[in-house]
């Protein structure tokens, strides 16, 4: 798992970042959407998916590098679909000569081709939603959109402390790394049930930190009238250049999955 | 065929993070359909428990679970034990107020990070906040009960409780990638149960540690957790509900499922044939007026599941009834 | 005798693209006790972070005699005590007990030469009646005192701490000052606690913008006023 602490946003003036963050986020999901619906198999559709992909990414002034180190992040889970090729009945397509002969199918590998490939596309988008939408517009966008606003506000004040609270946790790491010392000769570490404990008590102390940390922003924000409700002011509002992105965007979206199924 | 074991041990991902692609469109909605319905529960109920408390309570405990997550302790060989803190989060927390933080971690990760997708999201919540603060919520309490509220049973029950979140949450996974096509069920249901059985051991171990610590200094946090549990059938109810569901969806992947997974079923037999009294009362597991074999099964399943949630329900109220009998 | 620590030409610049160090080089003579001050950013922290091998760099760097590398991690935390800033960091264990055994059971030290060393170690930082405690509970003085014991329990051969007495009212601040007096042992102290200077350091290190940009007797660089003022300290 990586975790980039640096801020996803990368600022810039191109016509994606100036689009309303609801927009956005509709259009992320419907891609993604139709990703998913187009069939196995459909490589002249991922062609065009992809096309999609590469220039939204190049109008939001996007190095097409970036996009490709960042979508390696779902590549440990292509281990989940790797049976297909074996286990799918089909036409073999090529016999390995191991453990008495396993066939590999075409319709076995034409999927597993085509899981790797649409997992691929839809995390290049989600990527590239975030990278031209400020997380906090993200998050104002899916309150619009009528997400329940105790659940974004919960994911708000997440959001401010992560870094604060990630950084207590790498420091709690680092004073362990520090007494983590050997003496020649003599067998260090502990046991694995001993280190399990030392970390659940790493966890713990700073679980109850936490507790008494939530407690003093209740205060703050009493203190500062809160009644339990967040409220935010209109982060955009939608104009004429929204909606002409997005109604093309879903046109060309249907038209490649209708593609996709008549072909 | 001897190849099965190679290929089981291969397919299983250590995480349980499932990234968009993986999981059918329908089965993926299914999934934000169960997600929604219970974070929306979850949200009335915190806000009951919690009052004014509810944001800045669960949106710090939401950060220190991702930051907990960071937590490790090396196992062997280069690997680690670390934790995913649906369990801790409901014993300590209660399960609904465990759910929604969860849920903000889960969201966090998949929207900011892209760990895990956005479609498939639904499950995700499910398989790693829904499922394992239920899980581990419900089997503490339960040793708790037989055990009798000192230390030793509060750190066992958490231990095991932790464990089988973990497995739960795995092995709920499997299913669903089952479901879509992507992992056949008896390779992935092993794989993922076996791995994380391992894994399952540093979740036990960290959740333990940390509670032991916690009931040191704060024992009163772990008491008001249960008491968020509210009178405990509301959390029966809902533990009912996702186990019947799991239950059913097995049911039904061993038996009407896409393409090749029902040869490779039928050639290993096992699943097949225990579980063949179940399909005679919804002939094959369809419906017969709706055309597609893949909806029609779906359909079933969700109808399936309603009616052991209701008897799930009946259950609960039972249960409920007589012990308000027994106090008055 | 060597230098117990020599480092010479360390650079270090964080994953985001930040330089932090630009090339420090100083050495430390055995017993000796040395300041490190500077303002805030100047790099004090990320160095010491170094020191332990928390943090990996570039440029060469020797400790009582270890040139760190991945293999001799082990040996280095034996020898070099890191102290953080912030006490709550480093207590998290249930007791002050486990906190302070910490360090000699993850050697594998057996059990009464465990209990030997914390109870050596609470002594020498005056906690000793609070060995049962929960550090939970304690002052930030106490703290800050047990957070030392939980490394002299490893028994090193170099004290490294961060900001000790940051955060301490007078008389717990007192209290430290006194007890990293009676310590025989190499220090390096990061501090912006001026007045304890003179105190207890024969030597400073100044340190700005990732760099040692004047290190000497503490009675000469804080005698030059001009000097001070250019790097934002006051005495």
């Amino acid at each position: 798992m990586h975790i980039h602490f640096t801020d996803q946003y990368h600022e810039g003036e191109s016509l994606i970042h100036r689009l309303d963050p609801r927009v956005k986020v509709i259009l992320t999901v419907t891609f993604i959407l139709t990703v998913s619906l187009t069939p196995f198999g459909a490589f002249g559709s991922y062609v065009m998916l992809f096309a999609l992909l590469m220039a939204t990414a190049v109008s939001a002034h996007m190095a097409p590098t970036y996009l490709l180190k960042r979508s390696i992040i779902a590549l440990p889970f292509a281990l989940a679909a790797i049976t297909l090729p074996f286990t799918v009945p089909g036409d073999t397509l090529a016999t390995v000569p191991i453990f008495g002969g396993i066939t590999i199918s075409q319709a076995g590998t034409i999927r597993f081709v085509s899981i790797l490939i649409k997992s691929w596309l839809s995390v290049q988008m989600a990527i590239i939603l975030v990278t031209v939408t400020p997380f906090p517009a993200v998050l104002w966008a899916l309150r619009a959109l009528r997400l329940p606003s105790p659940l974004i506000a919960i994911v708000s004040l997440m959001y401010r402390y992560l870094f604060v609270l990630y950084e207590e946790a790498t420091r709690l790491l680092r004073a362990r790394a520090a007494r983590s010392a050997t003496v020649d000769g003599v067998r260090s570490g502990g046991s694995i049930v001993w280190r399990g404990q030392v970390a659940g008590r790493m966890a713990g102390s700073l679980m109850l930190r936490s507790f008494e940390r939530s407690e003093r922003i209740y205060n703050a924000m009493l203190a500062r009238g809160y009644k339990g409700q967040l409220r935010t002011v209109a982060h955009s509002h939608l104009q004429t250049i929204d909606f002409l992105v997005g109604t093309v965007t879903v046109l060309i979206l249907l038209t490649i999955l209708l593609f996709a199924r008549i072909w | 065929m001897n190849w099965y074991p190679f290929l089981t041990g291969l397919s299983a991902p250590q995480q349980l993070h499932i990234p968009d692609g993986f999981l059918s469109a329908p089965v993926a909605i299914i999934g934000w359909v169960l997600a929604v319905l219970t974070i929306a529960y979850a949200l009335r109920q915190t806000r009951e428990q919690l009052g004014e408390r509810q944001i800045p309570l669960l949106g710090v405990l939401a950060a220190f679970i991702f930051a907990a997550q960071a937590i490790n302790f090396p196992v062997a060989g280069g690997t680690s034990g670390h934790l995913l803190g649906g369990a801790l989060a409901a014993i300590v927390l209660g399960p609904w107020a465990a759910v929604l933080v969860m849920t903000a971690v889960i969201a966090l990760q998949g929207l900011l990070f892209q760990d895990g997708g956005l479609l498939v999201m639904g499950w995700n919540i499910i398989n790693m906040g829904i499922l394992t603060a239920f899980t581990g919520y419900l089997i503490y309490l339960a040793i708790k009960r037989i055990g009798g509220s000192e230390q030793r049973s509060i750190l066992i029950g958490g231990a095991i409780g932790a464990w089988l979140s973990v497995e739960v949450g795995a092995s709920a996974t499997a299913i669903q990638l089952a479901l879509s096509g992507t992992t056949p069920l008896n390779i992935g249901l092993p794989a993922m149960f076996g791995v994380h059985a391992l894994i399952g051991i540093g979740e036990a171990l960290i959740t333990v540690g940390a509670l032991a610590l916690i009931l040191r200094s704060r024992p009163d946090l772990l008491r008001q957790g249960e008491q968020a549990g509210g009178t405990a059938s509301a959390a029966w109810v809902a533990g009912g509900l996702l186990i019947s569901l799991i239950v059913a969806i097995f049911s039904f992947a061993a038996s009407g499922s896409p393409d090749g997974l029902e040869r490779v079923a039928e050639d290993h037999g096992f699943i097949g044939s225990a579980l063949d009294p179940v399909y005679h009362i919804l002939p094959d597991y369809t419906i017969p007026f709706i055309p597609n074999e893949t909806v029609s099964g779906i359909v079933a399943v969700v109808l399936g599941t309603l009616v052991v949630f209701g008897v799930a329900m009946m259950i609960g109220r039972m249960i409920k009834t007589e012990r308000a009998e027994s106090h008055s | 005798m060597h230098h117990k620590i020599e480092v010479r030409n360390l650079e270090y610049t964080y994953p985001d693209g930040r330089k932090a160090l630009h090339g420090v080089s100083f050495s430390i003579a055995p017993g000796e006790k040395v300041a490190l001050v500077g303002p805030n950013g100047a790099g004090k922290s990320t160095l010491m972070l170094h020191l332990n091998g928390i943090l990996e760099g570039k440029g060469s760097i020797h400790v009582a005699g270890l040139e760190l590398s991945d293999k001799n991690m082990g040996q280095v935390r034996a020898a070099v005590g890191l102290v953080f800033q912030n006490p709550d960091d480093q207590l998290f264990s249930p007791t002050v007990f486990d906190d302070v055994a910490f360090g000699p059971l993850h050697m594998g030290l057996d059990e009464a030469t465990v209990r030997r060393r914390v109870q050596d170690a609470l002594a020498a930082v005056g906690m000793g009646e609070y060995i049962e405690r929960n550090s939970h509970h304690l002052s930030i003085g106490e703290k800050k005192r047990i957070a030392i014991a939980t490394v002299l329990s490893m028994q090193p051969e170099i004290l490294v701490l961060d900001e000790p007495t940051a955060g301490l009212d007078p008389r717990a601040r007192r209290q430290l000052i006194n007890l990293l007096h009676e310590l025989d042992m190499t220090m390096l102290v990061s501090t912006h606690d001026m007045p304890m200077v003179p105190e207890l350091f024969e030597r400073t290190l100044i340190m700005e913008g990732g760099k040692v940009v004047a290190a000497g007797c503490t009675c000469e660089l804080l005698a030059d006023q001009a000097l001070l003022q250019q790097h934002g300290l006051e005495l």
